[in-house]
């Protein structure tokens, strides 16, 4: 009985602290944020779920909220299982005012899940560089975003990168390359684009699949030892990163030929295999650090009234700032909806709009406190992809930084958008889709937006 | 007092056979029905649906199955994930190549072609017992889920080996697909497992239950009285796996609505559906619901408390929902072996004698 009265008890106490907080009157953003903080995924999932929270709460606390409108996040832990994500989805869909605005579910698995859900209930589906790549085309999936880059931009990149340290594209011939994957629908977007540039090029394809979580990879290694491939690629995540780049150490295996996805390249991929992993390289559209004039403000708003997220020392690194972005990003495409709205009162159809509209010029980033921290972009009704482009970065494991060692790559767009355009017509035809009707057609939308954002691409070191 | 059998004479031998011998079983189990099928669709919304009414009703298939095969005819499984995927691949593949089939037919027979593969990956408990045959079934599971990600045929040479559902109808009502009604969806899942359930019910309880229990009681015994070992466990091994090929069929059309068959199949299943049904209580068709109910349910209802409720943070939350999902099996299993359906026989037999008990 005492039990039940305490139990009464915290309920009332709570049903009152959620009146007290409902009882402001403006209007309030509904941001769902599906995270992973727990799991064999959460040393991915959480400083990318960390660099989310810390944007809003100091957008709320420096700005008052997105043009006034204060930003709810409303965290649901999915621990990157398909049906905890769905059951997430369900649950944060109608919650609030707004209603869910816009999706992130940080994960290729769940954004399969979701691209039908959200297009019949009318929700944007924001992938950054994630998720199904045919999406970039946005007259086929209206709904879904996955700028500023696709999984296929960065196999074909790491393919051109590979080109020019081996002395041009036609050295690839007879070349081995191995591409270590998680077997799953995420590990296993690269493959169709690899192969088609195995023929293009001439070079060897070995796929190597890890099954979830990751844990156990001694055979794949050993097998990457006995066939000797001259480059290995990696499409990881969660655990399996740090323990491919510690099993690739143990075996000798040169880091300077073992490039990772960008999903693979954050400090803590690389921190477990200590000095062994110097030299590892990865793909990337960001800089690292908090040098940016926007941390401090995250420094002085946030964590110095101890509304930080996570902890201050992890301030800046990979996937935090990579979370940080992703936040910046959906706070513009919000901002924009209430421009083209003229009201604050914004729902999922318009953020839709703001992200179907985005401009990220240089100076915008600039007025935002992150010049320099990635590439401008622009967005349209055709290309939902943006640029497209790739830097390739690497570690240094003495100063414990990232580094970029090259400048923004252009992909192989022909080949990548014939593969998008292939990918999509299928789902369309699969599912009945009659495309939506946009000024530009795809390649050209996507010829546009690289040129835009080719006037800034100059990321800070 | 108000629950009691003393008065209640069966006249005949129907009556005798009844699956419910007591009045208010029937009348509470008709209430819960007429509840369930004209009652709960009217207050449904998607968040019902998708998170706790589809599990519960697909898991509670897949329960049955299991129940058929380790609760009745005592043969463990640990390729429950391996046969769920069968029948998904099945109806996936039944559905692109036949856009024109019914979709009932469509998960009947997702549900024979897993019996023919339970059937199979049966042929070794012909030989091998126990914790032998759990390993030989575990080799079903990681080769089926090995398979399905092998071979390009089984997900049309979809570039990411993803299977999605293509939309279906049925009386012009759409069934799968993501603009399917809540309610629809439910009424669909919901009338196939009272419909199974019945039929498992029926089947348990007639000359091929009792084959089954004889088998699991004591194999030697039962073969002695003239009970063939092959037919027995390989019907069961059929039965088993035509029900839960069906659940598989219903997971990934009705439900997921899209699948990858490490994820959604893998080892995890399998010990999911093997701990719903030792905690429901093996070898009960009630037991196979409430474990369901219990794995189910249990964490949703925890972390929508500990979240909405009490506040925690969803992080927190969902540690304390693992920790406490850990401890609760642990103290059903110790407080009774038996599973929840042995407690509820046992609440039943004190509500007999309640308020006088002696």
């Amino acid at each position: 009985m005492k039990l039940g009265k305490f139990c009464l008890g915290l309920g009332v106490v709570a049903l009152a602290a959620g009146t007290i907080t409902g009882g402001a009157s403006a209007y309030e953003l509904t941001y769902p944020s599906l995270v992973y903080r727990t799991g064999p995924y959460a040393p991915n999932g959480i400083p990318f779920a960390n660099g989310v929270m810390d944007y809003f709460t100091l957008i709320n606390e420096r700005d008052g909220g997105i043009e006034g409108a204060k930003v709810n996040v409303v965290e649901c832990e999915t621990a990157y299982n398909t049906q905890q994500g769905v059951e997430c989805y369900e649950k944060t869909k109608n919650e609030g005012e707004s209603g869910a605005l816009v999706y992130q579910p940080l994960s290729t698995g769940i954004t399969y899940q979701l691209i039908p859900k959200v297009t019949a209930d009318g929700i944007p589906l924001f992938t950054m560089g994630y998720g199904r790549t045919s999406a970039a085309d946005g007259t086929i999936f209206p709904w879904v975003f996955n700028f500023p880059a696709t999984y296929w931009d960065q196999a074909s990149v790491f393919v051109k990168y590979i080109g020019e340290k081996e002395g041009g594209m036609d050295k690839l011939k007879g070349k081995k390359i191995a591409l270590v994957y998680h077997n799953s629908a995420y590990g296993k977007e690269p493959i169709r684009t690899l192969q088609k540039l195995a023929e293009k090029h001439g070079y060897d394809l070995l796929e190597l699949p890890v099954d979830h979580p990751g844990q156990e990879q001694k055979a794949t290694w050993l097998q990457i030892r006995r066939e000797r491939p001259d480059w290995v690629l990696m499409w990881g995540w969660g655990v399996m990163n740090q323990v491919a780049i510690k099993e690739a150490a143990s075996i000798g295996y040169p880091m300077d030929h073992f490039i990772g996805v960008w999903w693979s390249g954050s400090e803590n991929d690389v921190m477990p295999a200590g000095a062994q992993a110097d030299g590892y390289l990865s793909g990337t559209f960001h800089a690292a650090g908090d040098q940016f004039p926007a941390h401090q403000d995250i420094y002085k708003y946030v964590y110095d009234k101890d509304m930080g997220a996570g902890e201050r020392d992890r301030v800046g690194e990979v996937l935090y700032n990579r979370g940080l972005i992703a936040a910046a990003w959906t706070a513009e495409a919000m901002r924009k909806a209430m421009e083209i709205k003229g009201s604050v009162e914004i729902k999922a159809a318009d953020v839709r709009k703001g992200l179907e509209q985005l401009e990220m010029s240089p100076e915008r980033m600039k007025e935002l406190g992150l010049e320099g921290l990635t590439v401008p972009i622009e967005i349209s009704c055709a290309d939902h992809e943006g640029p497209g482009t790739v830097a390739i970065q690497q570690w240094n494991a003495k100063d414990k930084k990232w580094s970029l060692v090259t400048d923004f790559m252009t992909p192989d767009q022909e080949v990548v958008n014939a593969l998008i355009k292939e990918d999509a017509e299928a789902y369309a035809k699969e599912n009945n889709i009659t495309p939506v009707d946009c000024p530009m057609d795809f390649e050209e939308a996507k010829k546009a937006s690289t040129e835009y954002s080719s006037q800034g691409a100059k990321v800070a070191e | 007092m108000f629950y009691r059998e003393a008065g209640q004479f069966k006249g005949s031998y129907a009556a005798d056979q009844a699956i419910f011998t007591i009045p208010q079983d029937r009348v509470a189990m008709i209430v819960l029905l007429v509840a369930a099928f004209a009652g709960v669709p009217f207050i449904l919304n998607d968040y019902w649906t998708q998170a706790i009414l589809l599990p519960f009703l697909i898991w509670s298939m897949a329960a049955l199955g299991l129940n058929i095969l380790t609760g009745y005819c005592g043969q463990v499984s640990l390729g429950t994930g391996g046969f769920m995927a069968v029948g998904a691949y099945a109806a996936f593949k039944l559905m692109t190549a036949f856009p024109e089939l019914n979709f009932i037919a469509v998960v009947l027979l997702a549900g024979l072609v897993t019996a023919g593969v339970g059937m199979f990956f049966g042929l070794p408990s012909l030989r091998i017992k126990g914790f032998y045959l759990a390993v030989a079934t575990l080799a079903a599971q990681f080769f089926l889920v090995w398979l399905f990600n092998k071979v390009p045929w089984f997900y049309n040479n979809s570039a990411t080996g993803q299977i999605s559902v293509p939309p279906s109808y049925l009386w012009g009502l759409q069934v799968t697909g993501p603009e399917t009604k809540p309610w629809a969806a439910y009424l669909f899942c919901l009338a196939f497992v009272c419909v199974f359930a019945l039929a498992a019910k029926n089947i348990v309880r007639g000359r091929i239950g009792r084959m089954w229990m004889a088998i699991r009681d004591m194999d030697i015994a039962a073969e002695l009285i003239g009970v063939r070992p092959l037919v027995a466990k390989l019907s069961a091994f059929a039965v088993s796996s035509f029900y839960i090929g069906m659940a598989g069929a219903l997971y990934f059309a009705v439900w997921l609505g899209a699948a990858e068959p490490t994820e959604a199949f893998g080892i995890n299943i399998s010990f999911l559906v093997l701990f719903m049904v030792i905690i429901g209580g093996l070898g009960s068709i009630l037991g196979s619901f409430l474990g369901a109910g219990f794995l189910v349910l249990l964490p949703i209802l925890l972390k929508n408390g500990l979240v909405d409720g009490v506040g925690l943070l969803p992080v927190t939350a969902k540690h304390v929902e693992i920790a406490t999902m850990g401890v609760l099996i642990i103290f059903f299993l110790i407080v009774e072996p038996h599973g929840l359906n042995r407690l509820w026989q046992i609440a039943k037999e004190k509500l007999r004698l309640w308020p006088f008990p002696y």
